[in-house]
């Protein structure tokens, strides 16, 4: 598989090049979250605003409302726990287009507690005219600017960086509220987000051969969410559909999709996979993925209670994942 | 008694724990090709005094050795524990320390060891998955008391807890060790209203100046100076301090409580004791090796520092 670096460092500043309203806003994490190239190549397009996000997020709701394009970048838990109200009335109700990139969602930090980004999801999509996106690759990061740019309104970004892999091909990119369909298949239907995707790809391929066929789907668009695909696909399976996230069960795409099968009158079974109502703690993301079951593994025992049988698999039968070292040099910063 | 035999006493004490902290963060750094580095060549004499001489701190029978991560809080846990326990016994006497940036978490834990609170082995843990010697520490990290890793938090709880020990009547007081970036947030200075507002003087700041943040020096980044005069106008009691000298440190840890909350800025240098740090000078957040040449001047500067 191929593993890429900084791949938003380096598509940012391509991509902005001609769009002299795009400004990029930091507080201060500006190595940790990928925007240092900007910085040095558009210095006046680069606004440091200190470790204060409150003022920061309002801040960029003036900026948009003069014509600018304010990307304000810093980690995800920065965004919505500190800044919350701000957003909500500085950025939201106005529907002005502050993109804002969330950093270290979920497990992907090993910050701890005041670092992961387990609620987030939840918490923005409760605000009216947020748009929300995730990514899950490199291709899926190359594309999310212009998917973000392209929509009239606020967008809130769950991002990837350091050394990550692409799982869709440069040219299969992320289109807004449109989802990829990894593999088909009419036992189970499996909607996965984020890092969850490629542990879901690794499950995947190993049930196959085990005689599980399972449609998997990689959802990019959390809101607004492409309901019919999916209900469609959930209609027709024999088991349901799994929803697999690195964010807690409660307010994700779990949620997502429960009230989209209740108020379509869907009668089928939804099993989520994702944090369950815990706050998580500091450690690796390999180890955190396993301890609170969001891995492959976790997957495979989900389905395994579901079908109702043991297949026996054992982890060394899974396709490697990529692990980054702690301190690989495509990182700026610890965290 | 001979006073000036004590004297001497404790500060060399003082200075042991700060030359042991700039060793063990080093080796540590070294060991993992990465760490918080300069925080411990700024804070190491703030953090050593407060431990061996400012603070009054009940006293361990031995050492702690970390436990393993014992599962987040909530009603059905019982067995979480908080990272106080390595200050020592609460009592109303005693005083409660607060790291507000969480990021000197390694500063804290080398203390720690050298004053005989955790055991040697305990920074081997460090980072470790299912260890509670985090990175960034968090409340049941060793030394820690409430989470304080989201910037500008710290101070808040503390104010809390030290208007919960006036209400109380409590003697010991409510020491903060903060530093300059994170006083940047909004919220530092709501807290700060609010501690002057309902004169909680029963706090005592020490804020490690050393100028730097994680993009940078902080007057490039977002200038906070004149902090001394900002403060004052917010109520403050302030002191600014060279952060190196220990009497300072120590004397000002003894001041009689006036209705104000008492901030000692201690002006620091982010390199001492390790100079060679200078040459990362403005990016001194988070040193990691860039090459086998340079991870071999700090092998040097360890191996210099332990003969």
């Amino acid at each position: 598989m191929e593993i890429l670096s900084k791949v938003h460092a380096k598509n940012l500043v391509a991509w902005a090049k001609d769009k002299p309203n795009v400004y990029a806003l930091s507080a201060d994490l500006t190595g940790s979250t990928e925007i240092d190239f900007f910085r040095d190549t558009y210095p006046d397009r680069f606004l440091s605003m200190g470790i204060a996000e409150q003022n920061m997020l309002s801040f960029a709701g003036g900026l948009a409302r003069e014509g600018f394009i304010p990307l304000v970048h810093t980690f995800a838990v920065f965004i919505y726990r500190r800044a919350f109200d701000q957003i909500a009335m500085s950025v939201s109700y106005p529907n002005l287009p502050v993109k804002m990139f969330g950093f270290l969602p979920g497990v992907t930090t090993p910050g701890g507690a005041t670092h992961q980004a387990i609620e987030d999801i939840a918490v923005m999509r409760s605000l009216p005219n947020m748009t929300i996106l995730e990514c899950g690759d490199a291709t899926d990061v190359e594309s999310v600017l212009d998917v973000a740019y392209e929509v009239n309104g606020p967008v809130y970004i769950r991002m990837i960086r350091g050394e990550i892999p692409r799982l869709f091909d440069a040219t299969d990119r992320m289109c807004f509220n449109k989802i990829r369909t990894v593999s088909h298949g009419k036992d189970l239907v499996l909607l996965s987000t984020g890092i969850c995707t490629e542990e879901a790809m690794r499950a995947v391929k190993v049930l196959e051969s085990h005689g599980v066929s399972i449609h998997h789907m990689h959802i990019t668009t959390l809101k607004p969410f492409g309901v019919e695909e999916v209900l469609d696909a959930i209609a027709a399976s024999k088991y349901g559909v799994i929803t697999m996230e690195n964010h807690s069960i409660i307010g994700g795409l779990g949620s997502i999709v429960a009230e989209c099968m209740a108020e379509a009158g869907l009668g089928k079974k939804l099993s989520r996979i994702g944090l369950m109502d815990t706050y998580v703690h500091g450690a690796s993301r390999q180890y955190l993925m396993k301890e609170y079951g969001i891995d492959a593994m976790a997957l495979i025992s989900r389905i395994e209670s579901i079908v109702g049988a043991k297949f026996g698999i054992d982890e060394t039968e899974l396709p490697k994942i990529h692990i980054t070292p702690v301190h690989s040099d495509s990182k700026a910063e610890a965290l | 008694m001979n006073t000036k035999k004590c004297n001497i006493l404790w500060q060399d004490e003082v200075k042991r724990v700060a030359a042991g902290i700039r060793r063990r963060v080093l080796k540590h750094t070294i060991k993992n090709n990465g760490g918080y580095l300069s925080q411990a060549c700024s804070s190491a004499e703030i953090i050593s005094t407060l431990y061996t001489k400012v603070m009054n701190l009940g006293k361990l029978e031995s050492p702690l050795v970390p436990e393993q991560f014992p599962g987040v809080p909530g009603p059905n846990n019982p067995n979480y524990t908080s990272g106080a326990i390595y200050n020592g016994p609460r009592g109303p006497e005693y005083d409660r320390f607060f790291l507000s940036p969480s990021q000197y978490a390694l500063v804290v834990y080398a203390a720690l060891i050298e004053t005989g609170r955790m055991a040697a082995n305990g920074l081997d843990h460090f980072n470790k998955d299912g260890s509670v010697v985090e990175m960034i520490g968090a409340e049941h990290s060793p030394g820690m008391e409430v989470m304080s890793g989201s910037l500008g938090q710290g101070i808040s709880q503390a104010a809390g807890i030290a208007m919960a020990r006036k209400i109380k009547g409590e003697s010991g007081r409510v020491v903060l060790f903060l530093s300059d970036g994170e006083c940047q947030s909004g919220q530092f200075w709501e807290a700060l209203q609010a501690i002057s507002h309902h004169k909680l003087d029963n706090i005592l700041a020490y804020v490690d100046i050393n100028g730097y943040q994680c993009d940078g020096k902080m007057t490039s980044v977002m200038n906070i100076e004149p902090f001394d005069k900002r403060l004052e106008s917010f109520g403050a009691r302030v002191y600014r301090i060279d952060g190196h000298n220990i009497d300072a440190i120590a004397a000002l840890g003894n001041l009689k409580p006036d209705g104000r909350p008492t901030f000692i800025l201690c002006d620091t240098n982010p390199c001492k004791g390790i100079e060679i740090l200078e040459k990362r000078i403005p990016k001194l957040h988070y040193v990691r090796f860039t090459s086998s040449d340079e991870k071999t001047q700090y092998e040097n500067a360890l191996k210099a520092m332990e003969s």
